[in-house]
């Protein structure tokens, strides 16, 4: 009981803050939509995609980019998430967490999970434009795509929280997103499909078979199409759980960030 | 000895890379009483706090917090402990009650329990009308109030204020100042007030000087003046912690 309040109340303060934020939420959804309206209409007519899994007809490129354009929202968000780590951390309101009697594993683990809920109500938000966009999936992949985008979110989330756990200012948020948002993304099936990756470069291509974005890119599309990809669903799990491991060993006072920071102001 | 004293710390020793920032420090603090902790910049005074919010952990030594050991079990040790950090903690975005609500869950208090702690903490502190505001509508006095009834909100037994004073104007630290004694009163809690301030220590208050990492006095106020024949405390501290400057 007193676990499940204190989720309540974290899920509760994270939601709060995200419909206080609405700038947010906004360019959280022009990013990817500048991407399907713009990008993939000039795309559009350049690139046709074979038929591929999980498709089961030959489809326009803004129909292939939508589940990658999910995976951005949800990478940018666990990056958003993670920066609102950092900034809690410089500003001390992460300390009013960490002073919670209930173990520290749970605490950060709660909060990963209130910031995947965010991502998730994002995604949906995406695909309630990208529907208006003529972009459909049957109602039941909107429903089955759920846990889907929750796992995903939950390890682009774990990734975030893993960062967060190392970067000491806020200042060094932008390497970040130089060295590990901005070559995620393309080294993935976000974008293309990874046999068309692999005409021009063997190596790029066995990267991004790698990378576990592809993979939770990969989860959300199958799921969105009523299918289940059982490898993507076990890569994206493992790699969350071992970023949230990573994560809590980072946050641990005896090892981690506190004692790396080196405060001793007073 | 776990009935009279809120906070045991024995031979603490902690440093960063290898550099030392306490050294061997032991304290005991009773129940119910104030104690100030005075000490220049550098002293060890936030090193100390963050220790005793385990927010780091000791290389030497023992702390226990109402006869809990802290290293034996930590969170025990934290529902016991209120904190005001040195920077204010609120999210400015949110209301006086989102934010003591936020407190309350991670503390696992229930709706009802919540909002009655809410209430009487709020009250107490003379913010009741504030409830409904966001933070970003209040000034520095205002948010400190709000502050310490978070701290208070799931009844600790001892108060940590770590520098809670600071920034704010003269009448404003005086009514503060005077609130938290009266509190250490009513509620028989143990405060443990780290300052530089000097004005913000009252003659009733048992005085804890640190300086570079080490208790340099511990003692009632009252007594620590009039022994050593100072004019008052300034001076009394002025010989504690600059003679080496000064010599040197």
């Amino acid at each position: 009981m007193t676990f499940w309040v204190a989720f309540l109340g974290i899920t509760k303060r994270e939601l709060l803050r995200f419909f206080q934020q609405r700038a947010r939420l906004l360019s959280a959804l022009v990013r990817p939509l500048l991407w399907l309206v713009v990008f993939a209409a000039g795309f559009r007519a350049a690139l046709g995609i074979a038929i591929i899994e999980p498709y089961d007809t030959y489809i326009t490129y803004d129909v292939y980019i939508v589940p990658g354009l999910a995976g951005i929202i949800m990478l940018f968000n666990g990056m958003q998430s993670s920066l609102s780590m950092v900034y809690d951390r410089e500003m001390g309101s992460m300390k009013v967490m960490l002073m919670s009697p209930l173990p520290r594993p749970f605490l950060l683990i709660a909060r990963l999970m209130a910031g995947a809920i965010i991502s998730v109500l994002q995604v949906y938000a995406f695909l309630l434009i990208a529907w208006l966009l003529d972009i459909e999936m049957t109602a039941v992949g909107y429903i089955s795509a759920v846990p889907a985008i929750f796992l995903a979110a939950l390890m682009l989330g774990a990734l975030g929280l893993f960062l967060s756990s190392f970067i000491k200012q806020l200042e060094n948020f932008a390497g970040v997103m130089n060295f590990v948002v901005f070559p995620m993304f393309f080294l993935s099936s976000a974008l293309y499909p990874l046999w068309k990756m692999r005409e021009s470069s063997e190596v790029l291509y066995w990267i991004s078979e790698y990378n576990p974005f592809t993979h939770a890119v990969e989860l959300v599309r199958f799921a969105l199409y009523e299918q289940m990809n059982a490898e993507a669903a076990v890569v994206t799990l493992m790699t969350a759980v071992v970023f949230s491991a990573l994560a809590i060993w980072g946050y641990d006072p005896k090892k981690g960030m506190f004692r790396r920071q080196g405060k001793g102001a007073g | 000895m776990s009935t009279e004293f809120a906070i045991v710390m024995k031979e603490i020793g902690f440093g960063y890379h290898r550099k030392p920032v306490l050294q061997s420090l032991s304290l005991n603090l009773k129940k119910g009483r104030y104690y100030a902790l005075l000490g220049p910049n550098g002293a060890g005074k936030s090193t100390l706090f963050a220790l005793l919010c385990q927010l780091l952990r000791p290389q030497a030594g023992t702390i226990s917090i109402v006869g809990v050991d802290a290293a034996k079990t930590p969170r025990q040790a934290l529902a016991k402990t209120g904190v005001v950090f040195q920077q204010s903690t609120l999210d400015l975005d949110l209301t006086v009650e989102q934010n003591l609500g936020y407190h309350a869950a991670l503390h696992g208090m229930g709706a009802l329990q919540t909002r009655t702690a809410i209430t009487r903490e709020l009250s107490r502190l003379d913010v009741a009308d504030k409830r409904k505001v966001k933070v970003r509508a209040l000034n520095g006095g205002h948010r400190r109030r709000v502050e310490i009834a978070r701290a208070l909100l799931h009844d600790p037994e001892v108060l940590l204020l770590d520098e809670a004073t600071v920034g704010l104007d003269i009448p404003t630290r005086q009514q503060i100042n005077q609130d938290l004694r009266e509190l250490c009163r009513q509620k028989a809690l143990t405060v443990l007030s780290s300052t530089h301030l000097i004005d913000d220590i009252q003659p009733q208050d048992h005085l804890i000087v640190l300086h570079k990492g080490t208790v340099q006095l511990d003692m009632p106020c009252a007594d620590a003046v009039s022994p050593y024949s100072y004019q008052g405390l300034s001076e009394l501290y002025q010989q504690l912690t600059l003679k080496e400057e000064v010599a040197a």
